[in-house]
């Protein structure tokens, strides 16, 4: 499948995949491993060095690449302490910011985000920022050097697809970034939805590290990602022949034509 | 404004008649509502919801899997000193108990923190008794710092203070606040705690709003069940996390469900709180407020907190002792009540790992 595009890596997964809830880190390593997924998402305020069976690090595939997330931030501050103590700690440059004021919804702080994601993109890093779904703030973090953006279907943990489809589509149509959908893909039928609309990639945690079988179930996105990926490259070319074809009003321009 | 008014405002009102009135088919539809008022839960902690527990326990699980997966936090109690000036009727601290008192020096303190580090763990719980003279903040920002060299965060459960204090232990590196209320009800407390500080009721009631006005992390409340009835001080908690959560959304939350244990003292006019009762209260907690951290203590025997983890139980102490010095210490103070899961770190991760549960030595670290 064609890959994309995201701070100069060319990937060829549209799945990301979150580390958070699994039942073990075994599991979790499976999961990774079984969906061919190349960028992993982790909390690094639980990155353990001193502790084999604790550190997440060492379960995670050599080859993937680390996307620590500022997860525990509350504020833009925070999250730029966070991005550069991860680098410090040799987890790489790439970071996803998750400035979260709000411990019920677990809601992105939107202000906050684009300040940290300003911040940080000047200082070199890859900046993936977690986003309630806005044209307006897309726009600033594009412009302000996210990598990507990363909008939200629905809140975290919530399993509830795409609540904010029509905002996400619009995304979608304006940003030049790639768009990656991340928190409350319920499904895969739900990944396979966003990447029908054209988004770049998901990211799927919850929905896998809390299924009864998480194994199965992160290749079950694996596949149902591709499928989305597949249609939306494979709907777009016919789509606009069966329109010229069967214009009911405009046909007859066509009708001398060879 | 404060937590008081709220009090206030159900101090009267007719909890057992309320409870009485409940209906299976009320619960029924409750646990299954998104957002649940003040009504709903007290409805959870009636006789009738005691009837639709597994109901209730299958919503809790479904709620604790969506908000926190399958994990449980370990952390450790470490008990810095255990003078007290109060006479709190339940506990063995009690000034008046004649018990071996002992505080560490900074060199004792640094042995301990390194035989617990040395566990894995990474959270770390400091404990006194409450006197100003023996544990002042100075005393307990130098034990902070020594903290700071083994473990990633540090919470205080310690006597109220005012919100100055709580900034500077903050700026020290302590993240979290554990205090409990002891019990809701304004007269009980007084009853129970008979002489001392400790016995201004709102000085304690409001400390851990002074904490989240300093800034803290996270704030860890609760009643120790069994001063009271236990659905008034199930209820009182709820409303109590409730209030903190809706005023300082970014302060992660916590409840302790302490039940009494045995202790050197006379108190014996214990509200008894059956396993299921216990149970009731957590899985009411979890309905209710589906976002805040459970925290399941030694004080409760191996087999019932491993039942527990799946209802929605997050955080769990292990290889605890409730002596000051120890974890290291031939010299040790006397303890503040039995525990009663007395399983070692390595024994807790087995455990937590057979529930199907992944145990997480850390989450979080001062940044
Ligand atoms: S409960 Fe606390 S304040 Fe009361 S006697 Fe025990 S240590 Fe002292």
């Amino acid at each position: 499948m064609e890959g994309f595009n995201i701070g100069g890596k060319s990937l060829k997964s549209r799945l990301l995949v979150g580390t958070g809830k699994f039942a073990s880190y075994d599991l979790m390593k499976q999961a990774i491993e079984g969906c061919g997924t190349q960028v992993v998402t982790m909390a690094l305020r639980r990155v353990n060095l001193d502790h084999k069976e604790d550190n997440i690090l060492e379960y995670i595939p050599k080859d993937t690449i680390l996307l620590p997330n500022t997860s525990g931030a509350r504020n833009a501050e925070e999250a730029i302490r966070i991005a550069r103590l991860s680098r410090a700690m040799g987890c790489g440059d790439w970071v996803k910011i998750e400035v979260i004021s709000d411990q019920k919804y677990l809601l992105p702080d939107n202000e906050e985000t684009v300040k940290a994601t300003e911040v940080l993109a000047k200082e070199g890093f890859i900046v993936l920022p977690y986003m309630n779904p806005d044209l307006m703030i897309a726009k600033r973090l594009e412009s302000v050097g996210a990598a990507a953006v990363m909008p939200l279907g629905s809140p975290i943990g919530t399993n509830k697809g795409l609540q904010t489809k029509e905002m996400i589509r619009i995304l979608i149509e304006e940003i030049k970034v790639p768009i990656i959908v991340d928190a409350g893909i319920g499904k895969p039928s739900q990944a396979a939805e966003a990447m029908e609309m054209g988004a770049e990639a998901v990211l799927v945690n919850t929905a896998i590290a809390t299924a009864q079988n998480p194994v199965k179930m992160a290749k079950a996105f694996e596949l149902a990602v591709r499928a989305g990926r597949l249609a939306f490259n494979g709907v777009t070319a016919p789509q606009a022949k069966v329109a010229r074809a069967s214009s009911p009003l405009t046909g007859f321009l066509h009708e001398g034509e060879a | 404004m404060s937590f008081y008014d709220t009090y206030l405002e159900y101090e009267n009102f007719d909890t057992e008649g309320f409870l009485k009135e409940v209906k299976e088919p009320d619960v029924l539809g409750i646990i299954k509502k998104n957002k649940l008022n003040h009504h709903d839960f007290l409805a959870l902690l009636s006789p009738a919801a005691a009837n639709c527990l597994e109901e209730m326990a299958q919503r809790a699980q479904e709620l604790s899997l969506q908000h926190f997966g399958k994990t449980v936090l370990l952390y450790t109690p470490l008990y810095l000193s255990n003078y007290c000036v109060n006479r709190c009727a339940y506990c063995s601290y009690n000034i008046d108990h004649d018990i071996k008192r002992k505080k560490l020096t900074y060199d004792e303190i640094e042995k301990e923190a390194q035989i617990i580090a040395e566990t894995g763990l990474k959270h770390i719980l400091l404990l006194t008794g409450e006197s100003r003279i023996e544990t002042p903040v100075s005393y307990l920002v130098e034990a902070v710092k020594i903290m700071k060299k083994y473990f990633d965060s540090i919470a205080i459960e310690i006597d109220p203070l005012e919100k100055e204090d709580y900034q500077r232990l903050i700026e020290a590196g302590v993240d979290g606040l554990t205090i409990y209320q002891e019990v809701y009800d304004e007269e009980v407390y007084k009853q129970v705690h008979l002489a001392g500080p400790k016995r201004n009721y709102h000085f304690r009631l409001d400390a851990p709003e002074r904490a989240c006005e300093a800034n803290i992390h996270n704030v860890n409340i609760g009643a120790l069940l069994g001063l009271n009835k236990w659905q008034h001080e199930a209820f009182m908690t709820g409303m109590h996390a409730n209030y903190l959560q809706n005023k300082y959304n970014d302060v992660e939350l916590s409840i302790s469900l302490p039940r009494i244990r045995p202790h050197v003292g006379g108190f014996r006019d214990v509200y008894p709180v059956t396993d299921q009762d216990l149970v009731q209260v957590l899985l009411a907690f979890r309905i209710y407020l589906p976002y805040v951290a459970i925290t399941m203590s030694t004080r409760e025997r191996g087999s019932l907190r491993d039942h527990l983890i799946p209802l929605g139980v997050t955080k769990m102490s292990a290889g605890v002792t409730t002596e000051v010095g120890g974890h290291s210490d031939s010299d040790k103070g006397d303890s503040q009540f039995e525990i009663s899961d007395t399983r070692s770190v390595e024994e807790m991760r087995k455990a937590i790992l057979n529930k199907g549960y992944q145990p997480i030595f850390k989450n979080w670290m001062a940044i």
